[in-house]
């Protein structure tokens, strides 16, 4: 529910719901204080976009915002140090709704009193104008001293605590060893630790303890999959094409490498450059091709009757938006129509960016709806066996039918790139060459143009956003908020860093140490700010609801694919193969039948049978335009476009799927069965099924109400409905097992399931 | 300066929160009262960009969408052409064809004949509108009725079409029309959802339907559409499993919230108290649905109404009388889709046997609607993505014709919800090619759908990645002429 409120009201922005009492800082900042108001409330009609900009006035710009008014020479916006010569703040301050800024028809709220406070100062000061603070490249500043020299681990927490301690607030104690495990292990293999591991770690007492199960969990081939899935998020894979019919598409070897690539840590750098350009490296090898798949996961038309070169744009169009927002962070998309409305990019610089994508030896409908051949789209790579037994050993390839890969290839006679009208493929303008946006950083002329030109632009020592993006989104994985709030807008209308010397250092640090993954991803979970308990007291839950200041640890509901892991993990049933074809587990009947056309391979589920209804939850196979229900109830990616940040919802149906889903009622009742198999007390068998389950020890009040559960319904069980309720999931029953008693603990186990703490990172 | 951006932020998050509590989550840290209303929309107090939302005293509740997927031709149903049955066979002029763009599946054809509709027309009620006799059941409430025949669209394929339709953009991720409804007004029953979708199939040839089409977009996944049906299992994973009865599952439940309670009691964490409360609400629903969706206690008339495929869980009558169900128990949106209207060929077969499966229930459900005073505030709406081409796709026989996509005129109604009964608006030239007068575009009766349920369609948006985003885009005018 929190949630809920929380998404909608962090559309707000800074300017929203300010009070007349919040305090106005000694020294305005342009880019903390002013640009946010700016941005929101005039640069839409005084801003970049050149096609609706009025009166000629632009205010993002000090030298258009300084000069004489086109509309009344003797006029100037802004006045440095004069406010009554300042015709801006005359006009946002005037009581006379005729000549008002923001006009009352524009539907955005007039300044209120701090706004009008801020901007007063700031002219006051002398107007100070300064570049946008994401489009400045990151600068180290020194790791700030604290004074409680005991509790940094590593410099993190410096920049942590040195700002507690200006507020007087004191971090959280080390979350307890128990729920600790429990955190690491999900967010660094995306699965429940198991008793054994739980044993150890607790036995263990020397102070490397916790160092070494990191470093455990990272050696883990599960550590792959669990940073790959944040990476299918963002590269939008799924199993199907995605428009209309939605036939079944052969992509996955392309997420099998994304898992190898980071069980192997691959430097961002290569991990990158490859999937961006792997088919342009010289004498590049045939792991590096696939990896360029990346770029083909879009969807792609297979109904008849289309214009091609529509679609073809369209696909172009999807290589682009995505790149600006999973590697540069930005909305490069607002520019594909016209000039971008809040940050300084052009329309013309979108196409520039385009440019790069659109060489690909592609059509807009290859095919329609159809057998195997129509799984991967020109251009594309096939698998064979032998490459399967050699370089590329990490595919999952379970037969000896033929596999074929969508991935990248330009064509050798260069295709044009024209300005798109209004973004229309049918209304070109002029042409263009490729580029990047120069308020980033101007593309280098010794830089090849094409993508692997295009990535070693991203890479380009002066660009200021690639390590700051990846390390932001790799930030929000471990500590459930990006140091930016939005990750996919490091623009204008993006939230500000909440600590912005923290993502500088860490930025430059990842790029300093060779963009090495691994490195980065146990520098935040070595970190005493990771580390710690996530009891809110009442004064940090009233004075800071979203943790922005990191002075409790991270807690929070797991993604919809670990909440299967978990479930599957703990009842001993998870198959831990990885990579391969997609499959089928349970899902509800008719889903998929009530909305097909009828055609093509994934017209109507078919359920998988045996070890594979057990796979993890990122193996569920992704039909686009109907995606697991049980996913999508949980929040995950419809896969549609690139996604960088999923919501996080509380909802009843996501109770109700816990409680009736029949994955959940068959771990209970295996779970209930391997216990009961047990020579133990039925006392014993629900604290072992707490355990696997939650990762921690019952207390003793925990204890007695699951036991006083089970004697309860151990009395009233029937074996008329014990049958019914035992029947469901296709897993065996052990045949001596006595009922009754069987699903009793069934219950008690299915009771511990559907605990808020079960599938929450605690 | 950090310092002061930092209390800044802080100060906006202590804000927010504490007026969060005052709007009934107190619940949430007291830990008792009643359950708030989950499935509530943006109360206008925290929606910072929707300024006092309705925006002016609402004609329509309610609307129910009976989306005809696939797009039925509008010149077999309402648009009356007879010059095309005269001139069948003769080529379509180029110039009434303009530059309009054709789909693949006829820009190679050497010949555009034109061909007139194999069904014959009547003229129904005091409005005399004409009406085609594979439609009687919709012919009888002509005058309840209002027929637009001059609506366009942008896109000339199913997929962009439809999406077009029910999200206001061809591409993408953006919330379906029923989202916006459900976050603009929220739900009139605290135990159901805002937006709910009905599914039914016909025999004719089907492009299929996704759920992006009710997709909550970049909106909170509260304003998803929510797939009922008449059948066992109205809603997923509403039923307890078979061995669990209503007794056990409150007892189960019980304590659960009492262990949920005391790791609630230890972190604080708001979210272990929604948790309990969201356990709660699915309890709720699990009474409440069944009884809603039960149709075996609906009296002879009603069924006679409806006719008897009501009775068959999944039909296209069995939805629209559940749409009524789910509507007069509160259901802002019920979103309907009913495939298999995609006459290519076989028109002269397949369309008669598309309009026999949804010609009654159609009519049934704005005469029901009418009969308990509903149909004032409950806005029917009836129509596909495109329309058909008034020439013949493939080989035009006496019998036997198809009819490719036609982005540029067609046909729907709507009833109730302050439409004005009983007229006629728009018109298409005598060849049913391009409209005449009055056109509507989708973003006009985007508008238009949300002014009768009283929004300024201009007001309702939703900032995401720095745009603020509306379902009508930067276009859409209320059409004034057939509001009453």
């Amino acid at each position: 529910m929190l949630c809920v409120l929380y998404t909608i009201y962090s559309c707000n922005h800074f300017s929203a719901e300010q009070s007349t009492t919040e305090e106005i800082p000694d020294t305005i900042s342009y880019n903390f204080n002013i640009r946010p108001i700016l941005s929101d409330k005039c640069f839409k009609c005084h801003g970049p976009d050149a096609s609706k900009r009025q009166a000629g006035l632009r205010l993002d710009i000090p030298e258009s915002a300084y000069s004489a008014l086109k509309d009344n020479p003797a006029a100037h916006a802004l006045v440095p140090g004069d406010l009554d010569k300042s015709e801006l703040f005359q006009r946002i301050s005037t009581s006379d709704s005729s000549t008002l800024m923001p006009p009352p028809n524009s539907n955005l709220k007039r300044l209120n009193q701090y706004e009008l406070a801020l901007i007063k100062k700031w002219i006051k000061q002398g107007a100070k104008y300064e570049k946008h603070w994401a489009f400045v490249p990151p600068k180290y500043t020194p790791v700030p001293e604290v004074k409680d020299k005991t509790w940094p681990k590593n410099p993190i927490d410096n920049f942590i605590l040195a700002r507690l301690e200006k507020y007087n607030i004191k971090p959280n104690a080390e979350a307890d060893k128990e729920r600790l495990l429990k955190r690491i292990s999900f967010d660094l293999t995306g699965l429940p630790p198991d008793l054994a591991t739980m044993d150890k770690f607790l036995a263990d007492n020397s102070p490397d303890a916790y160092e070494k199960m990191v470093d455990e969990l990272m050696a883990k081939p599960q550590y792959g999959e669990k940073m790959a899935l944040h990476w299918m998020d963002i590269a939008r894979y799924a199993d199907s094409h995605g428009y209309q019919d939605d036939n079944y598409r052969t992509q996955w070897p392309w997420r099998d490498w994304v898992i190898h690539a980071y069980n192997e840590n691959l430097s961002y750098k290569s991990f990158i450059t490859w999937q961006l350009a792997g088919d342009l490296m010289p004498n590049h090898t045939k792991e590096q091709l696939l990896a360029t798949g990346f770029n083909r996961n879009h969807k792609i038309t297979e109904e008849g009757g289309v214009i091609d070169e529509e679609y073809r744009v369209s696909y172009v169009t999807d290589r682009t938006n995505t790149f600006g927002k999973a590697m540069i962070g930005v909305s490069l998309e607002c520019a594909h129509c016209h000039d971008h409305k809040y940050d300084p990019f052009s329309q013309k610089e979108y196409y520039q960016v385009f440019a790069f994508f659109n060489n690909v030896k592609e059509v807009g409908i290859e095919t329609t709806v159809g057998g195997p051949e129509t799984y991967a789209k020109k251009p594309l790579m096939q698998i064979s066996n032998d490459d399967v037994k050699s370089v590329l050993k990490f595919v999952n390839k379970k037969d000896t039918g033929k596999l074929i890969v969508s991935i990248m290839g330009d064509s050798l006679n260069y295709h044009k790139t024209y300005i798109l009208k209004r973004g229309s493929y049918d209304a070109p303008g002029d042409e263009v060459s490729a580029g990047t946006p120069k308020a980033i950083l101007p593309f280098n002329d010794s830089y090849p143009k094409n993508r692997l030109g295009l990535a070693k632009w991203l890479f380009d020592k002066d660009n200021p956003l690639t390590a700051r993006v990846y390390v932001n989104q790799i930030w929000q994985e471990f500590f459930g908020r990006g140091i930016v709030k939005t990750l996919g807008d490091f623009g204008m209308q993006g939230d500000l860093p909440s600590n912005p010397q923290l993502l500088d250092w860490l930025a430059l640090d990842f790029r300093d140490h060779g963009w090495n993954i691994k490195r980065l991803v146990k520098q935040m979970v070595m970190s005493a700010t990771y580390r710690q308990s996530a009891v809110i007291s009442p004064e940090k839950l009233k004075e800071d609801p979203e943790n922005i200041m990191l002075a409790r640890g991270p807690r929070g509901r797991l993604p919809a694919e670990f909440v299967r892991d978990e479930v599957l993990a703990s009842s001993g049933l998870l198959t831990k193969t990885i990579g391969g074809p997609s499959v089928n587990p349970y899902q509800p009947p008719g889903l998929w039948e009530n909305t097909t056309s009828g055609r093509g391979q994934l017209a109507s589920y078919k359920q998988v049978h045996g070890p594979d209804l057990y796979r993890r939850g990122m193996y569920t196979l992704i039909k686009r335009t109907v995606p697991p229900v049980e996913m999508a109830i949980f929040d995950a990616s419809n896969r549609d476009q690139c996604e960088v940040q999923r919501l996080r919802t509380n909802t009843p149906l996501q109770a109700l799927l816990m409680m009736n889903d029949p994955t959940v009622l068959e771990a209970a009742r295996v779970l209930a069965a391997k216990l009961l198999q047990e020579k133990s007390t039925a006392n014993d068998k629900i604290y072992k099924a707490f355990r696997l389950i939650i990762c921690r020890k019952p207390t003793a009040k925990e204890m007695g109400i699951l036991t006083a559960y089970y004697t309860e319904q151990l009395q009233s069980a029937n074996k008329q409905s014990a049958d019914k309720l035992l029947s469901v999931g296709e897993y065996p029953i052990p045949p001596q097992l006595d009922k009754l008693d069987l699903v009793t603990m069934m219950k008690v186990v299915d009771t511990i399931y559907n605990l808020e703490e079960a599938i929450t990172k605690t | 300066m950090e310092k002061d951006i930092l209390e800044h932020r802080l100060g906006i998050n202590r804000r927010r929160f504490l007026s969060k509590l005052s709007l009934g989550l107190g619940s949430v840290a007291l830990g008792s009262l009643l359950v708030p209303d989950l499935f509530s929309g943006v109360k206008s107090d925290d929606a910072d960009f929707i300024p006092g939302i309705p925006n002016f005293a609402p004609k329509a509740k309610r609307v129910i969408y009976l989306f005809q997927d696939g797009a039925p031709s509008q010149l077999e149903s309402f648009d009356y052409k007879p010059k095309l049955r005269e001139m069948m066979g003769q080529e379509l002029p180029l110039s009434v064809r303009g530059n309009q763009i054709l789909t693949g599946m006829t820009a190679k054809q050497a010949s555009f004949p034109l061909v007139g509709s194999f069904y014959d027309f009547k003229q129904y009620g005091q409005s005399g509108a004409w009406v085609s006799d594979i439609f009687p059941h919709i012919g009888k409430i002509a005058d309840d009725i209002c027929i637009i025949r001059s609506i366009h669209t942008d896109a000339i394929n199913h997929d962009p079409a439809l999406t077009f339709f029910q999200t206001g953009a061809q591409q993408g991720n953006r919330p379906s029309m029923g989202s916006w409804v459900s976050y603009g007004l929220g739900s009139e029953n605290k135990n159901l959802p805002a937006f709910t979708v009905l599914l039914s199939k016909g025999k004719g040839n089907g492009q299929g339907v996704y759920s992006k089409l009710w997709s909550n977009g970049f909106l909170d996944s509260i304003h998803q559409g929510v797939q009922f049906s008449s059948s066992e299992d109205p809603v997923l994973y509403l039923n307890d499993p078979n061995g669990m009865d209503r007794v056990e599952r409150r007892k189960m439940l019980d304590k659960l919230a009492e262990l949920n309670d005391i790791s609630g009691k230890e972190f604080n964490d708001p979210e272990i108290n929604a948790k309990i409360q969201q356990y709660e609400m699915a309890y709720r629903m699990q009474t409440a649905v069944p009884e809603i969706t039960d149709i075996s206690k609906e009296p002879d008339d009603i069924i006679k109404l409806y006719g008897p495929d009501c009775l068959t869980p999944g039909t296209y009558a069995a939805n629209c009388l559940l749409a009524r169900k789910l509507s007069e128990n509160g259901v802002r949106f019920v979103q309907l889709y009913h495939q298999g209207w995609d006459q290519h060929g076989n028109l002269p077969i397949e369309m008669g046997g598309q309009a026999k499966d949804v010609d009654q229930a159609s009519a049934a459900l704005v005469t029901d609607l009418k009969q308990r005073g509903l149909l004032d505030e409950t806005l029917v709406i009836w129509g596909g993505e495109f329309g058909r081409t008034n020439f013949s796709q493939g080989k035009l026989s006496k019998e036997n014709y198809g009819r490719d996509h036609h982005p540029r005129c067609f046909s729907m109604w709507m009833a109730g919800g302050g439409i004005k009964p009983g007229i006629v608006y728009g018109e298409s030239d005598e060849l049913g090619y391009n409209i005449v007068s009055n056109p509507v575009h989708v973003h006009d009766f985007h508008a238009t759908v949300l002014n009768q349920l009283g929004i300024d369609h201009t007001k309702l948006t939703y900032k995401s990645l720095g745009r603020r985003y509306r379902l009508t885009d930067v276009a859409g005018n209320v059409v004034r002429d057939i509001i009453s």
